[in-house]
Protein backbone atom coordinates (compact mmCIF):
# COMPACT_ATOMS: atom_id res chain seq x y z
CA UNK A 1 0.00 0.00 0.00
CA UNK A 2 1.61 3.45 -0.73
CA UNK A 3 0.37 6.18 0.74
CA UNK A 4 2.06 9.55 -0.59
CA UNK A 5 2.63 11.93 1.56
CA UNK A 6 2.83 9.82 4.91
CA UNK A 7 5.01 11.93 6.50
CA UNK A 8 3.12 15.28 6.22
CA UNK A 9 0.23 14.50 9.15
CA UNK A 10 3.12 14.20 11.51
CA UNK A 11 5.21 17.02 10.15
CA UNK A 12 1.88 19.06 10.93
CA UNK A 13 1.97 17.69 14.03
CA UNK A 14 5.17 18.71 15.13
CA UNK A 15 4.69 22.65 14.76
CA UNK A 16 2.98 23.02 17.44
CA UNK A 17 5.07 20.58 19.86
CA UNK A 18 7.80 22.10 21.96
CA UNK A 19 10.91 22.16 20.65
CA UNK A 20 12.92 18.71 21.45
CA UNK A 21 16.47 20.70 21.89
CA UNK A 22 17.14 23.02 24.85
CA UNK A 23 19.02 26.06 24.43
CA UNK A 24 22.10 25.62 25.92
CA UNK A 25 24.34 27.60 27.12
CA UNK A 26 21.71 29.99 28.38
CA UNK A 27 19.64 26.90 29.77
CA UNK A 28 21.49 24.25 31.39
CA UNK A 29 22.16 20.88 29.80
CA UNK A 30 20.59 18.04 31.50
CA UNK A 31 23.26 15.58 33.42
CA UNK A 32 22.35 11.76 34.37
CA UNK A 33 23.49 11.73 38.20
CA UNK A 34 26.13 9.46 37.79
CA UNK A 35 27.21 10.78 34.43
CA UNK A 36 31.32 10.67 34.45
CA UNK A 37 32.75 14.31 34.45
CA UNK A 38 35.96 15.70 35.69
CA UNK A 39 37.69 14.17 38.44
CA UNK A 40 38.48 15.80 41.67
CA UNK A 41 41.17 15.49 43.98
CA UNK A 42 41.27 15.55 48.20
CA UNK A 43 44.44 15.52 49.26
CA UNK A 44 43.69 15.26 52.31
CA UNK A 45 42.45 11.31 52.12
CA UNK A 46 45.78 10.52 48.97
CA UNK A 47 48.68 8.55 50.47
CA UNK A 48 50.54 8.43 47.49
CA UNK A 49 50.36 4.58 46.95
CA UNK A 50 50.34 5.74 42.93
CA UNK A 51 47.89 3.35 42.04
CA UNK A 52 45.96 5.69 40.20
CA UNK A 53 48.90 6.83 37.72
CA UNK A 54 49.17 2.40 37.03
CA UNK A 55 46.00 2.09 36.08
CA UNK A 56 45.05 5.12 34.04
CA UNK A 57 45.18 3.96 30.49
CA UNK A 58 45.66 7.53 29.03
CA UNK A 59 48.67 8.75 31.51
CA UNK A 60 46.55 11.84 32.30
CA UNK A 61 47.13 11.92 36.09
CA UNK A 62 50.10 13.11 37.97
CA UNK A 63 50.60 12.43 41.79
CA UNK A 64 53.49 14.54 43.12
CA UNK A 65 54.90 15.23 46.89
CA UNK A 66 53.40 18.27 47.48
CA UNK A 67 56.07 21.40 48.14
CA UNK A 68 55.07 22.64 50.72
CA UNK A 69 54.87 19.72 53.64
CA UNK A 70 53.05 19.82 56.78
CA UNK A 71 54.56 19.62 59.75
CA UNK A 72 54.99 17.13 62.28
CA UNK A 73 52.63 16.92 64.80
CA UNK A 74 53.82 17.54 68.09
CA UNK A 75 55.77 14.81 70.53
CA UNK A 76 53.19 13.93 73.34
CA UNK A 77 55.41 13.48 76.01
CA UNK A 78 56.10 9.79 77.38
CA UNK A 79 55.37 8.40 73.49
CA UNK A 80 57.87 8.28 70.64
CA UNK A 81 57.61 11.11 67.83
CA UNK A 82 54.70 10.27 65.19
CA UNK A 83 56.53 11.32 61.85
CA UNK A 84 54.71 13.69 59.70
CA UNK A 85 52.15 12.34 57.31
CA UNK A 86 53.41 13.09 54.16
CA UNK A 87 51.41 15.47 51.63
CA UNK A 88 50.59 14.99 47.61
CA UNK A 89 49.17 16.95 45.01
CA UNK A 90 47.84 16.23 41.46
CA UNK A 91 47.86 17.42 38.40
CA UNK A 92 45.25 16.50 36.08
CA UNK A 93 45.97 16.96 32.99
CA UNK A 94 42.20 17.32 31.46
CA UNK A 95 43.46 16.90 27.93
CA UNK A 96 45.00 13.64 28.20
CA UNK A 97 41.79 12.47 30.28
CA UNK A 98 39.22 9.88 29.07
CA UNK A 99 37.04 10.53 32.09
CA UNK A 100 37.02 6.38 32.47
CA UNK A 101 37.29 6.76 36.04
CA UNK A 102 39.14 4.19 36.24
CA UNK A 103 41.29 5.71 38.59
CA UNK A 104 38.68 6.09 41.50
CA UNK A 105 37.97 2.53 41.27
CA UNK A 106 41.41 1.77 42.00
CA UNK A 107 41.98 4.26 44.80
CA UNK A 108 42.30 2.41 47.98
CA UNK A 109 41.74 6.09 49.74
CA UNK A 110 38.79 7.45 48.12
CA UNK A 111 41.24 10.49 47.06
CA UNK A 112 39.85 11.02 44.08
CA UNK A 113 36.01 12.05 43.51
CA UNK A 114 34.15 11.59 40.10
CA UNK A 115 32.00 15.19 39.42
CA UNK A 116 29.45 15.49 36.72
CA UNK A 117 31.35 18.54 35.76
CA UNK A 118 31.42 18.70 31.43
CA UNK A 119 32.26 22.27 30.73
CA UNK A 120 35.89 21.58 30.37
CA UNK A 121 36.72 23.29 27.21
CA UNK A 122 39.25 26.18 27.23
CA UNK A 123 40.95 28.33 24.37
CA UNK A 124 44.10 28.21 26.77
CA UNK A 125 45.64 24.93 26.81
CA UNK A 126 47.43 25.97 30.31
CA UNK A 127 44.11 25.85 31.62
CA UNK A 128 43.86 21.96 30.68
CA UNK A 129 46.34 20.93 33.27
CA UNK A 130 44.88 21.61 36.61
CA UNK A 131 46.94 21.25 39.90
CA UNK A 132 45.19 20.09 42.70
CA UNK A 133 46.96 20.93 46.01
CA UNK B 1 30.73 7.31 -24.75
CA UNK B 2 34.14 7.97 -23.31
CA UNK B 3 34.97 6.45 -19.59
CA UNK B 4 36.20 8.83 -17.22
CA UNK B 5 37.38 8.16 -13.43
CA UNK B 6 36.56 10.27 -11.05
CA UNK B 7 38.00 9.83 -7.20
CA UNK B 8 35.16 10.01 -4.02
CA UNK B 9 37.09 10.83 -1.22
CA UNK B 10 39.43 10.73 1.04
CA UNK B 11 37.76 14.23 1.76
CA UNK B 12 34.50 14.46 0.61
CA UNK B 13 30.72 15.62 1.94
CA UNK B 14 28.85 12.07 1.65
CA UNK B 15 31.44 10.84 3.79
CA UNK B 16 31.73 11.00 7.32
CA UNK B 17 35.10 9.42 7.28
CA UNK B 18 38.02 9.73 5.10
CA UNK B 19 38.24 6.89 2.42
CA UNK B 20 38.55 6.32 -1.00
CA UNK B 21 36.31 5.25 -4.18
CA UNK B 22 37.79 5.25 -7.41
CA UNK B 23 34.46 5.52 -9.90
CA UNK B 24 35.15 4.26 -13.91
CA UNK B 25 32.06 6.37 -15.37
CA UNK B 26 30.29 6.25 -18.67
CA UNK B 27 27.92 8.93 -18.30
CA UNK B 28 26.02 9.19 -15.06
CA UNK B 29 26.60 5.23 -15.03
CA UNK B 30 29.20 3.50 -12.68
CA UNK B 31 31.17 1.06 -14.54
CA UNK B 32 33.81 0.15 -12.16
CA UNK B 33 34.48 0.67 -8.44
CA UNK B 34 37.45 -0.11 -6.58
CA UNK B 35 37.85 0.95 -2.64
CA UNK B 36 40.76 1.80 -1.00
CA UNK B 37 41.43 2.02 2.62
CA UNK B 38 44.49 3.25 4.66
CA UNK B 39 43.51 7.16 5.14
CA UNK B 40 42.51 6.22 9.09
CA UNK B 41 45.13 3.90 10.59
CA UNK B 42 45.77 4.39 14.70
CA UNK B 43 47.41 1.37 15.60
CA UNK B 44 45.67 0.57 18.15
CA UNK B 45 46.86 -3.10 17.63
CA UNK B 46 50.04 -2.01 18.21
CA UNK B 47 49.19 0.57 21.25
CA UNK B 48 46.86 -2.50 23.03
CA UNK B 49 50.24 -4.27 22.82
CA UNK B 50 51.67 -1.57 25.33
CA UNK B 51 49.17 -1.22 27.91
CA UNK B 52 47.75 -3.82 30.35
CA UNK B 53 44.54 -5.76 30.05
CA UNK B 54 42.54 -3.22 32.17
CA UNK B 55 43.88 -0.23 30.04
CA UNK B 56 43.04 -1.95 26.79
CA UNK B 57 39.14 -2.19 27.83
CA UNK B 58 39.48 2.36 27.38
CA UNK B 59 41.68 1.75 24.17
CA UNK B 60 39.73 -0.98 22.17
CA UNK B 61 36.19 1.22 23.50
CA UNK B 62 37.82 3.58 21.02
CA UNK B 63 38.20 1.50 18.33
CA UNK B 64 34.47 2.51 17.25
CA UNK B 65 32.39 5.44 18.58
CA UNK B 66 29.40 3.92 17.78
CA UNK B 67 29.85 -0.05 18.65
CA UNK B 68 31.99 0.50 21.42
CA UNK B 69 30.24 -2.08 23.50
CA UNK B 70 30.82 -4.50 20.73
CA UNK B 71 34.96 -4.33 20.62
CA UNK B 72 35.12 -4.63 24.10
CA UNK B 73 32.87 -7.30 24.85
CA UNK B 74 34.08 -9.62 22.42
CA UNK B 75 38.02 -8.36 23.66
CA UNK B 76 36.87 -8.76 27.54
CA UNK B 77 35.49 -12.62 26.51
CA UNK B 78 38.77 -13.44 25.17
CA UNK B 79 40.41 -12.49 28.02
CA UNK B 80 38.23 -14.05 30.60
CA UNK B 81 38.50 -16.91 28.28
CA UNK B 82 42.28 -17.54 28.66
CA UNK B 83 42.11 -16.19 32.89
CA UNK B 84 39.64 -19.42 32.81
CA UNK B 85 37.52 -16.55 35.07
CA UNK B 86 33.79 -17.21 35.77
CA UNK B 87 31.74 -14.49 34.80
CA UNK B 88 28.81 -14.00 37.06
CA UNK B 89 25.49 -14.81 34.90
CA UNK B 90 24.50 -11.08 36.09
CA UNK B 91 27.15 -9.85 34.71
CA UNK B 92 26.58 -11.20 31.45
CA UNK B 93 23.03 -10.44 31.18
CA UNK B 94 24.05 -6.47 31.68
CA UNK B 95 26.29 -6.59 28.85
CA UNK B 96 23.46 -8.24 26.86
CA UNK B 97 21.17 -4.88 27.48
CA UNK B 98 23.86 -2.99 26.85
CA UNK B 99 24.69 -4.51 23.03
CA UNK B 100 21.05 -4.30 22.52
CA UNK B 101 20.78 -0.66 23.47
CA UNK B 102 23.86 0.14 21.36
CA UNK B 103 22.51 -1.89 18.45
CA UNK B 104 19.01 -0.10 18.90
CA UNK B 105 21.21 3.52 19.23
CA UNK B 106 23.23 2.40 16.26
CA UNK B 107 20.14 1.31 13.71
CA UNK B 108 18.37 4.90 14.62
CA UNK B 109 21.69 6.57 13.49
CA UNK B 110 21.37 4.88 10.52
CA UNK B 111 17.66 5.45 10.21
CA UNK B 112 18.84 9.08 9.99
CA UNK B 113 22.27 8.85 8.32
CA UNK B 114 19.81 7.08 5.02
CA UNK B 115 17.22 9.56 5.36
CA UNK B 116 19.63 12.64 5.13
CA UNK B 117 21.65 10.73 2.24
CA UNK B 118 18.69 10.03 -0.36
CA UNK B 119 17.72 13.83 0.52
CA UNK B 120 14.58 13.29 3.50
CA UNK B 121 15.76 15.37 5.94
CA UNK B 122 12.61 15.43 8.01
CA UNK B 123 13.36 11.27 8.47
CA UNK B 124 17.05 12.15 9.97
CA UNK B 125 15.41 15.07 12.03
CA UNK B 126 13.20 12.49 13.66
CA UNK B 127 15.15 9.67 14.08
CA UNK B 128 17.69 11.19 15.88
CA UNK B 129 15.66 12.98 18.15
CA UNK B 130 14.33 9.90 19.10
CA UNK B 131 17.55 8.36 19.66
CA UNK B 132 18.03 10.60 22.39
CA UNK B 133 15.83 8.35 24.64
CA UNK B 134 18.11 5.26 24.10
CA UNK B 135 21.43 7.63 24.76
CA UNK B 136 19.95 8.75 27.85
CA UNK B 137 18.87 5.16 28.84
CA UNK B 138 22.68 4.39 28.43
CA UNK B 139 23.93 7.76 30.05
CA UNK B 140 21.53 6.52 32.82
CA UNK B 141 23.33 3.23 33.15
CA UNK B 142 26.55 3.83 32.88
CA UNK B 143 27.78 7.59 33.09
CA UNK B 144 28.48 8.45 29.33
CA UNK B 145 26.21 8.21 26.22
CA UNK B 146 29.14 6.83 23.74
CA UNK B 147 31.87 5.22 25.59
CA UNK B 148 29.48 3.16 28.03
CA UNK B 149 32.46 1.83 29.74
CA UNK B 150 30.37 -0.61 31.20
CA UNK B 151 32.68 -3.66 30.86
CA UNK B 152 35.31 -4.79 33.36
CA UNK B 153 37.24 -7.84 33.56
CA UNK B 154 35.92 -10.40 34.94
CA UNK B 155 32.39 -8.32 34.88
CA UNK B 156 30.54 -4.91 34.69
CA UNK B 157 31.15 -1.92 36.62
CA UNK B 158 27.86 -0.79 37.41
CA UNK B 159 24.64 -2.46 38.52
CA UNK B 160 21.02 -1.73 37.55
CA UNK B 161 18.80 0.04 40.02
CA UNK B 162 14.97 -0.78 39.85
CA UNK B 163 14.43 2.81 39.33
CA UNK B 164 16.67 2.99 36.15
CA UNK B 165 14.63 -0.50 35.33
CA UNK B 166 11.84 1.54 34.91
CA UNK B 167 13.49 4.75 33.58
CA UNK B 168 14.90 2.36 30.46
CA UNK B 169 11.32 0.44 30.01
CA UNK B 170 9.63 3.90 29.57
CA UNK B 171 11.69 5.37 27.07
CA UNK B 172 11.79 1.60 25.10
CA UNK B 173 8.00 1.66 25.17
CA UNK B 174 8.01 5.29 23.27
CA UNK B 175 10.76 4.03 21.04
CA UNK B 176 8.45 1.15 20.34
CA UNK B 177 5.79 3.38 19.05
CA UNK B 178 8.25 5.64 16.88
CA UNK B 179 9.59 2.46 15.27
CA UNK B 180 6.36 1.26 14.16
CA UNK B 181 5.89 4.62 13.02
CA UNK B 182 8.77 4.35 10.81
CA UNK B 183 8.01 0.99 9.77
CA UNK B 184 5.05 2.23 8.11
CA UNK B 185 6.96 5.55 6.47
CA UNK B 186 9.61 3.34 5.09
CA UNK B 187 6.96 0.95 3.42
CA UNK B 188 4.87 3.77 2.38
CA UNK B 189 6.05 6.40 2.05
CA UNK B 190 6.82 7.16 -2.14
CA UNK B 191 9.80 9.20 -1.76
CA UNK B 192 11.49 6.72 0.20
CA UNK B 193 10.56 3.91 -1.81
CA UNK B 194 11.39 5.65 -5.31
CA UNK B 195 14.95 6.52 -3.58
CA UNK B 196 16.11 2.88 -1.99
CA UNK B 197 13.59 0.15 -4.53
CA UNK B 198 16.35 -1.19 -7.10
CA UNK B 199 19.30 1.14 -5.68
CA UNK B 200 22.46 -0.96 -4.49
CA UNK B 201 21.57 -4.73 -5.75
CA UNK B 202 23.14 -7.45 -3.84
CA UNK B 203 22.13 -10.62 -4.80
CA UNK B 204 22.35 -13.80 -2.30
CA UNK B 205 24.82 -15.47 -4.22
CA UNK B 206 27.35 -12.80 -4.47
CA UNK B 207 26.58 -12.02 -1.05
CA UNK B 208 28.18 -15.13 0.24
CA UNK B 209 30.85 -14.97 -2.21
CA UNK B 210 32.13 -11.77 -1.27
CA UNK B 211 31.51 -12.53 2.72
CA UNK B 212 29.06 -9.91 3.72
CA UNK B 213 28.06 -9.54 7.05
CA UNK B 214 25.00 -7.95 9.73
CA UNK B 215 22.13 -6.58 8.23
CA UNK B 216 23.80 -6.28 4.74
CA UNK B 217 23.62 -9.89 4.21
CA UNK B 218 20.70 -10.49 5.78
CA UNK B 219 18.57 -7.99 3.36
CA UNK B 220 19.94 -10.46 0.72
CA UNK B 221 18.69 -13.34 1.93
CA UNK B 222 21.28 -15.23 3.76
CA UNK B 223 20.10 -15.56 7.76
CA UNK B 224 23.78 -15.12 8.94
CA UNK B 225 23.77 -13.71 12.99
CA UNK B 226 25.78 -14.55 15.71
CA UNK B 227 23.24 -14.36 17.93
CA UNK B 228 21.62 -17.09 16.59
CA UNK B 229 23.96 -19.58 14.93
CA UNK B 230 26.56 -18.72 18.23
CA UNK B 231 24.66 -17.83 21.18
CA UNK B 232 26.96 -16.09 22.99
CA UNK B 233 26.52 -14.28 26.35
CA UNK B 234 22.93 -14.93 27.06
CA UNK B 235 21.15 -14.71 23.46
CA UNK B 236 20.94 -18.45 24.19
CA UNK B 237 17.95 -17.96 26.22
CA UNK B 238 16.30 -14.92 24.58
CA UNK B 239 13.38 -15.11 22.28
CA UNK B 240 14.36 -13.41 19.00
CA UNK B 241 13.56 -13.88 15.36
CA UNK B 242 16.26 -13.21 12.98
CA UNK B 243 15.32 -10.82 10.42
CA UNK B 244 16.13 -10.97 6.51
CA UNK B 245 14.74 -9.58 3.78
CA UNK B 246 15.13 -11.04 0.14
CA UNK B 247 14.68 -7.36 -1.85
CA UNK B 248 18.43 -7.21 -1.74
CA UNK B 249 18.36 -3.68 -2.59
CA UNK B 250 19.02 -0.76 -0.07
CA UNK B 251 15.14 -0.92 0.69
CA UNK B 252 15.40 -4.24 2.12
CA UNK B 253 18.09 -3.21 4.44
CA UNK B 254 16.18 -0.19 5.66
CA UNK B 255 13.38 -2.67 6.37
CA UNK B 256 15.95 -5.25 8.14
CA UNK B 257 17.10 -2.54 10.48
CA UNK B 258 13.83 -1.14 11.57
CA UNK B 259 12.22 -4.50 12.15
CA UNK B 260 15.95 -5.64 14.17
CA UNK B 261 14.93 -2.82 16.25
CA UNK B 262 11.56 -4.24 17.01
CA UNK B 263 13.26 -7.60 18.07
CA UNK B 264 15.78 -5.55 20.06
CA UNK B 265 13.21 -3.76 22.41
CA UNK B 266 11.59 -6.83 22.65
CA UNK B 267 15.22 -8.41 23.85
CA UNK B 268 15.60 -5.70 26.17
CA UNK B 269 12.32 -6.11 28.00
CA UNK B 270 13.31 -10.11 28.16
CA UNK B 271 16.28 -8.88 29.75
CA UNK B 272 15.20 -6.13 32.37
CA UNK B 273 12.35 -8.66 33.33
CA UNK B 274 14.65 -11.64 33.91
CA UNK B 275 18.02 -9.79 35.39
CA UNK B 276 19.32 -13.14 36.84
CA UNK B 277 20.62 -12.36 40.84
CA UNK B 278 23.63 -12.51 42.13
CA UNK B 279 27.21 -10.56 41.99
CA UNK B 280 28.18 -8.33 39.34
CA UNK B 281 32.39 -8.86 38.80
CA UNK B 282 34.32 -11.33 39.81
CA UNK B 283 38.06 -10.62 40.35
CA UNK B 284 40.41 -11.36 37.60
CA UNK B 285 44.46 -11.87 37.78
CA UNK B 286 46.68 -8.93 36.39
CA UNK B 287 48.37 -11.65 34.47
CA UNK B 288 46.94 -13.81 32.05
CA UNK B 289 48.56 -17.62 31.06
CA UNK B 290 49.82 -17.83 27.88
CA UNK B 291 47.18 -18.54 25.11
CA UNK B 292 45.38 -17.69 21.84
CA UNK B 293 41.55 -17.22 21.75
CA UNK B 294 39.25 -15.96 19.04
CA UNK B 295 35.78 -14.55 19.51
CA UNK B 296 32.96 -13.48 17.78
CA UNK B 297 30.00 -10.96 17.95
CA UNK B 298 27.09 -9.56 16.74
CA UNK B 299 28.01 -5.76 16.27
CA UNK B 300 25.48 -3.74 14.91
CA UNK B 301 27.09 -3.45 11.74
CA UNK B 302 28.09 -7.64 11.13
CA UNK B 303 30.15 -10.17 13.03
CA UNK B 304 33.29 -8.36 14.28
CA UNK B 305 36.09 -10.63 15.38
CA UNK B 306 38.74 -10.04 18.08
CA UNK B 307 42.09 -12.54 18.20
CA UNK B 308 44.25 -12.56 21.47
CA UNK B 309 47.22 -13.68 22.15
CA UNK B 310 48.71 -13.38 26.34
CA UNK B 311 52.10 -14.65 27.02
CA UNK B 312 51.75 -14.63 30.94
CA UNK B 313 52.29 -11.11 31.81
CA UNK B 314 50.01 -8.02 32.04
CA UNK B 315 49.93 -7.38 28.50
CA UNK B 316 48.67 -8.85 25.48
CA UNK B 317 51.48 -9.97 23.10
CA UNK B 318 49.19 -9.78 19.95
CA UNK B 319 45.45 -8.33 19.31
CA UNK B 320 43.90 -8.18 16.25
CA UNK B 321 40.44 -6.81 15.16
CA UNK B 322 38.43 -7.57 12.27
CA UNK B 323 35.99 -5.07 11.79
CA UNK B 324 32.31 -5.70 9.80
CA UNK B 325 33.07 -2.99 7.66
CA UNK B 326 36.04 -4.17 6.12
CA UNK B 327 33.87 -7.79 5.05
CA UNK B 328 31.65 -5.33 3.89
CA UNK B 329 33.58 -3.06 1.63
CA UNK B 330 34.14 -5.98 -1.22
CA UNK B 331 30.24 -5.64 -1.58
CA UNK B 332 30.01 -1.92 -1.44
CA UNK B 333 32.24 -2.19 -4.93
CA UNK B 334 29.58 -4.57 -6.49
CA UNK B 335 26.86 -2.68 -5.13
CA UNK B 336 27.70 0.17 -6.87
CA UNK B 337 28.80 -1.07 -10.53
CA UNK B 338 25.79 -0.51 -12.86
CA UNK B 339 24.07 2.08 -10.60
CA UNK B 340 24.19 6.20 -10.98
CA UNK B 341 26.45 8.08 -9.67
CA UNK B 342 23.70 9.91 -7.53
CA UNK B 343 23.05 6.93 -5.67
CA UNK B 344 26.83 6.57 -4.41
CA UNK B 345 26.27 8.07 -1.17
CA UNK B 346 23.21 6.14 -0.02
CA UNK B 347 24.77 2.98 -1.28
CA UNK B 348 27.86 3.71 0.63
CA UNK B 349 25.22 4.54 3.82
CA UNK B 350 23.80 1.39 3.29
CA UNK B 351 26.36 -0.84 4.86
CA UNK B 352 26.52 1.74 7.45
CA UNK B 353 29.75 2.03 7.33
CA UNK B 354 32.67 2.78 10.14
CA UNK B 355 35.96 3.17 8.07
CA UNK B 356 38.02 4.15 11.35
CA UNK B 357 37.26 0.96 12.96
CA UNK B 358 38.06 -0.58 9.62
CA UNK B 359 41.47 0.34 8.81
CA UNK B 360 44.16 -2.10 10.38
CA UNK B 361 47.11 -2.91 7.68
CA UNK B 362 49.24 -0.88 6.26
CA UNK B 363 52.79 -3.03 5.00
CA UNK B 364 55.63 -0.40 5.15
CA UNK B 365 58.63 -1.30 3.56
CA UNK B 366 61.85 -0.13 5.30
CA UNK B 367 63.81 -1.18 2.20
CA UNK B 368 62.11 -0.04 -0.48
CA UNK B 369 61.11 2.96 1.46
CA UNK B 370 57.36 2.57 1.35
CA UNK B 371 53.92 1.61 1.86
CA UNK B 372 52.40 -1.55 0.06
CA UNK B 373 49.35 -2.78 -0.22
CA UNK B 374 48.76 -6.22 -0.92
CA UNK B 375 46.20 -7.43 -3.90
CA UNK B 376 44.51 -10.83 -3.94
CA UNK B 377 46.99 -12.55 -5.60
CA UNK B 378 50.11 -12.06 -3.43
CA UNK B 379 48.20 -12.18 -0.44
CA UNK B 380 47.16 -15.80 -1.46
CA UNK B 381 51.08 -16.22 -2.47
CA UNK B 382 52.39 -15.23 0.91
CA UNK B 383 49.40 -17.51 2.44
CA UNK B 384 50.64 -20.77 0.79
CA UNK B 385 54.18 -20.01 1.20
CA UNK B 386 53.26 -19.26 4.92
CA UNK B 387 52.04 -22.40 5.22
CA UNK B 388 54.02 -24.47 3.10
CA UNK B 389 57.04 -23.68 6.01
CA UNK B 390 54.31 -25.01 8.41
CA UNK B 391 54.15 -28.41 6.55
CA UNK B 392 50.62 -27.25 5.07
CA UNK B 393 50.21 -27.76 0.76
CA UNK B 394 47.34 -25.45 -0.26
CA UNK B 395 48.69 -25.20 -3.87
CA UNK B 396 46.32 -27.35 -5.28
CA UNK B 397 43.51 -25.75 -3.18
S1 LIG C 1 39.30 9.18 34.47
FE1 LIG C 1 40.46 7.59 33.38
S2 LIG C 1 41.74 8.74 31.97
FE2 LIG C 1 41.01 10.23 33.47
S3 LIG C 1 42.62 10.27 35.01
FE3 LIG C 1 41.13 8.75 35.70
S4 LIG C 1 41.89 6.80 34.89
FE4 LIG C 1 42.97 8.43 33.80
S1 LIG D 1 45.34 5.84 44.21
FE1 LIG D 1 44.40 7.31 45.63
S2 LIG D 1 45.68 7.24 47.42
FE2 LIG D 1 46.86 6.28 45.79
S3 LIG D 1 48.08 7.96 44.90
FE3 LIG D 1 46.20 7.85 43.71
S4 LIG D 1 44.84 9.31 44.70
FE4 LIG D 1 46.48 8.91 46.14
Amino acid sequence: MIHPARVFREVIKHLFRKPATCAYPFEKAKIMPDFRGRIDFDSSKCIGCQMCVRACPSKAIEIPLSKVQPPAPAQIEGQPPVPAKKKFDCIMKLDHCVYCAQCVEVCPKKALIMTQDFELAHVDRKELRRHYT
Amino acid sequence: MSKITIPLGPQHPALKEPENFMLVLEGEQITGATVNLGYNHRGMEKAAEERTYMQDLYLIERVCGICSHSHTTCYITNVEELAKAETPKRALAIRTLFGELERVHSHLLWLGVAGYEMGFETLFMYTWRDREQVLDCLEMLSGNRVHYSINTLGGVRRDITAEQKAGVLKRIKYLEERTKYYISLATEETTLLARTQNVGKLPYDVAIERGAVGPTARASGIARDVRKDDPYLIYGELDFKLITHNTCDVFGRLVVRALELMESYKMIEQILNNLPEGPIAVKVPWRIPAGEAVNHYEAPRGEDIHYLKANNTDKPERLKVRAPTLANLQSVAYMMEGGWLADVPLVIAAIDPCMSCTDRAVVWNPKKGKKEIYGWEELRKMGIEHYKRRGVDFTKL
